[in-house]
């Protein structure tokens, strides 16, 4: 059981900021690593990336977009309720030491894991520069808390309502032109992320991205998260969640990605039936 | 000499649902023994002095004694000698490899069949449940030795804290709490109970019975901590500290794929997803439980154990038309417990036997078949190890090696499947192991002498992360040795520590 201490919407309308008294968790996790949490005794297990720790409170934070039931009934609770299972920190935690140049790309909702990560690399020496992007003015989310860790931030939509104009990846391939890195760290959807692997290769920089595979138990058990990597067999709860993106076979990440669609569709459906809601769509 | 009594040479059947209809849901296949059958099967023993079948018994249960005290209808008799050497007899009548343990080893079973002897455990098991009010506990041990038995450990008791809620660990922490200890379980998952909740599905051992057990345990005082990811959320070295001893018993672990082409499309499952996802999760409730299971068409079971005629048989009730086994060896060698094939086979299981997976085709990132080959048994090796007890660096000394198959030239074929269960075994889980510096290890798992003791101070470890894959009954033998290795541990350190 952990309690919702605080919770705010920090997207208008499916992205919901949540801060949980999680003392032990707290204690202990690392920036890059995730929580699974159960919401009550019919629930699934959803793995959500830690986008803040603070020891001191005793508080984790996490960042949910609503894509489907879990997350959606996850935002009908507030403050002071309680969610049942919270499981962590699972994961790796992201390999942080003074690489010199390190470039943040944080595709959607992405973005909040790279807060954690990017305080840790600047407090570790990193020149950290933070490039996000977002389909509209209206999906970018914590540009002022990257603000705050980064020495530079470039901002890119779709369609130019913010930053500069176009895709993520032209955003950061100038940025590359311009600056250079020494690392680049990404985080996002497999999409994004695969074009942001397929960019920086052009510019022989390596990259780590944090993969988003479906899990169940987040402790190596049920073999439910692996990628192939390297032409290996890897467990994203296990091995990961970091992986260098060059040797990430995201076709398959992809296609398991969207393994269950057709239940979660109906899930959510009859849960929004249930409710009478319109969520998210 | 056993003494002379009309020999009934067949074991009083047990009630069973009936094929056509269990294979269409997930209750319990089997019903058990009413009073009156279990007095009459109980009557078949011979009561041999030499007592083959508590030798063929990995904890020793008083086999002899508790079938006598059936026999003449004191129920709760028998239940209390099963429960002196087996904490979980409901679980292990249902689930241990008899065949191969007590039944096998008795002396009715050499020209007849043997005495039903784990159905005469369920059924005391099942019959003490049923009764009101009793408390399921043993009262307290007795204080153990290492004080020199004049009970001058008494009041020493220490605080343990045990890794993992399978049967190693239950066991151990049920031990422990008798002999006076506090203890504490951390669980990673959020429902105790280990492959007994999360792996063996609910129509072979319904999960109200491993939940039973688990109350047990917590009105001992046991604290079960779930959620408790050891090694992420707490270092061992954090435990040892805090507590005074601690038993890690966190299971096998890390399923195994073939490495063949194909794995990675949709539709390939291991058989601890699909059975995770099954069981823990409840999926075959879906929707009303949130966790879905794609369950399609033509499904195929890779492998031959317990796993893999579970993961078949959640399959047929999942609703596919057809459900395949293939296993690269022979019906004989197949290591699951005879029964469990039994039921398969009345299910309406199919066998493709000596049979290799080389490939698994896909259309559209989907699973599509399988691409075999067909094996010929060879003579048996008879220095050949099994897989699963050269893992924990122990080869089966005395067992005769299994024939070694080797594959046929020319003999490919395809069996259409949108659904691939790969069951071929598992390694061990580094997830603690990563982070417990100075822990001797053995291929992944975790060194431990026949006490439980391992290389570290305070560590003890048992059950599958010491043996590799092997029996609940033999984890919790495992549970059981360490409990009273840790008691002496603890004794003994609390000696010194009052003279210093
Ligand atoms: C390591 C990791 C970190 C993540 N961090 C965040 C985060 O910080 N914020 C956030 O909003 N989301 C995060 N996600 C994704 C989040 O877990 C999914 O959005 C969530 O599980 C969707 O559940 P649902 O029932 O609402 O939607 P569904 O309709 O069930 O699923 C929508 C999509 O989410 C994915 N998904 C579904 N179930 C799971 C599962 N059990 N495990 C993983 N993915 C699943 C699938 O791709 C699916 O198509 C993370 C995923 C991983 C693996
Ligand atoms: C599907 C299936 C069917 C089987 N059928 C039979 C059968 O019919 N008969 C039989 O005798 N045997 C059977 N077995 C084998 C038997 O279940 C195992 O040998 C036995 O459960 C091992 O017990 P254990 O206590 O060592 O580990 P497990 O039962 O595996 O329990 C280990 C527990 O530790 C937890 N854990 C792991 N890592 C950590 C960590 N870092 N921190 C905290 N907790 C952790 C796990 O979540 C788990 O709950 C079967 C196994 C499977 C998978
Ligand atoms: S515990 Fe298992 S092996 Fe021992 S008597 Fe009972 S059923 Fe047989
Ligand atoms: S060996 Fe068989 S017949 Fe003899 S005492 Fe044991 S159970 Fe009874
Ligand atoms: S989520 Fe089960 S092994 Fe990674």
């Amino acid at each position: 059981m952990a309690e919702i201490v605080e919770k705010k919407l920090i997207r208008h309308p499916d992205v919901f900021y949540y801060r949980l008294y999680a003392p032990l968790i707290a204690a202990k996790a690392k920036p890059g690593q995730f929580v699974i949490i159960r919401i009550h005794e019919k629930g699934e297990r959803i793995p959500l990336s830690l986008a803040d720790i603070d020891p001191a409170r005793g508080t984790i934070s996490l960042i949910v977009m609503c894509v489907g039931k879990t997350t959606s009934e996850l935002a009908t609770l507030n403050a002071g309720d309680h969610i049942k299972d919270v499981c962590g920190p699972l994961g790796n935690p992201t390999h942080i030491e003074n690489f010199g140049k390190v470039v943040l790309a944080g595709g959607g909702f992405g973005v909040a894991p790279l807060y954690p990560i990017g305080r840790a690399f600047r407090a570790a020496g990193n020149r950290v520069a933070t490039v996000m992007g977002a389909r509209n003015k209206n999906l970018l989310i914590y540009e002022s808390e990257m603000q705050s860790i980064s020495h530079r931030v470039i901002v890119s939509t779709d369609d130019g309502s913010a930053g500069l104009k176009g895709v993520i990846t032209d955003a950061l391939g100038a940025w590359l032109e311009e600056d250079g890195a020494d690392l680049v760290m990404a985080v996002g959807p497999a999409p994004m992320m695969e074009a942001v692997c397929r960019k920086t290769a052009s510019f022989g920089v390596k990259t780590i991205v944090s993969l988003n595979a479906v899990m169940i138990d987040g402790t190596g058990m049920c073999g439910g998260c692996r990628v192939g990597v390297g032409g290996k067999i890897r467990f994203v709860c296990m091995d990961g969640p970091d992986f260098d993106g060059s040797l990430v076979d995201w076709d398959a990440l992809k296609r398991r990605q969207a393994m269950y669609r057709s239940e979660e569709k109906e899930s959510f459906e009859a849960w929004k039936k249930r409710h009478g809601l319109e969520v998210g769509d | 000499m056993p003494p002379k009594k009309k020999l009934i040479p067949k074991k009083v059947p047990a009630r069973e649902q009936d094929p056509g209809k269990r294979r269409l849901n997930f209750e319990e296949v089997s019903l058990g023994y009413e009073p009156e059958e279990a007095m009459r099967e109980a009557g078949r023993c011979l009561g041999c002095r030499n007592r083959p079948c508590v030798s063929g018994c990995p904890v020793g249960v008083p086999i002899p004694d508790f079938v006598a005290a059936i026999a003449k209808g004191d129920f709760e008799g028998a239940y209390g000698a099963i429960r002196s050497a087996n904490m979980l007899p409901a679980v292990c009548g249902r689930v241990c490899p008899q065949e191969s343990q007590c039944e096998g080893a008795c002396t009715l079973g050499k020209k007849h069949e043997a005495l039903a002897i784990g159905r005469l455990e369920r059924f005391c098991a099942d019959w003490r449940m049923r009764q009101p009010l009793k408390p399921l506990c043993l009262p307290p041990g007795p204080v153990a030795s290492g004080t020199g038995g004049n009970g001058k450990g008494a009041g020493r008791r220490g605080k343990v804290a045990v890794v993992g809620s399978g049967p190693s660990g239950i066991t151990c922490a049920y031990e422990l709490a008798r002999l006076g200890h506090k203890v504490t379980v951390f669980e990673a998952l959020h429902e105790p109970g280990g492959v007994l909740f999360y792996g063996i599905p609910e129509f072979r051992l319904p999960k109200k019975i491993v939940a039973a057990e688990i109350e047990t345990l917590i009105e001992m005082g046991v604290e079960i901590k779930r959620n408790a990811v050891v090694g992420k959320l707490f270092g061992l070295g954090e435990l040892t500290e805090k507590f005074d001893a601690a038993f890690v018993a966190t299971g096998a672990g890390l399923p195994r794929f073939m490495g063949i082409p194909g794995e990675d499309f949709n539709g390939v499952f291991s058989a601890n997803e699909f059975l995770t996802r099954t069981n823990l999760m409840r999926a075959y409730r879906f929707p009303e439980y949130d966790t879905p299971i794609k369950t399609g068409r033509r499904v195929v079971v890779i492998g031959g154990g317990n796993v893999a005629m579970d993961s078949a048989r959640t399959a047929i009730r999942l609703g596919a038309e057809s459900v395949t086994l293939v296993y690269r060896r022979g019906e004989e060698e197949l290591p699951a417990r005879a029964e469990e094939v039994r039921h398969a086979k009345e299910e309406g299981l199919l066998f493709e036997l000596c049979t290799l997976p080389v490939e698994i085709t896909g259309e559209d990132g989907w699973a599509s078949g399988l691409k075999c080959i067909r094996m010929e048994l060879c003579e048996p090796d008879l220095t050949a190890t099994d897989g699963r007890s050269s893992a924990a660096g122990k080869p089966s000394a005395g067992k005769p090696g299994r024939k070694i198959p080797k594959p046929i030239e020319g003999s490919g074929f395809t069996i259409g499947a949108d659904t691939v269960i790969v069951a071929i075994g598992t390694s061990a889980n580094p997830l603690l192991t990563r982070s417990a510096q100075g822990l001797r290890l053995h291929r992944g798992y975790i060194e431990a002498d026949e006490t439980g003791t391992t290389s570290l101070k305070g560590v003890f470890a048992g059950g599958d992360i010491v043996t590799g894959s092997a029996t609940v009954i033999s984890a919790m033998g495992a549970g059981r040795k360490a409990a009273h290795t840790i008691h002496e541990y603890i004794v003994s350190q609390k000696n010194v520590s009052q003279k210093s």
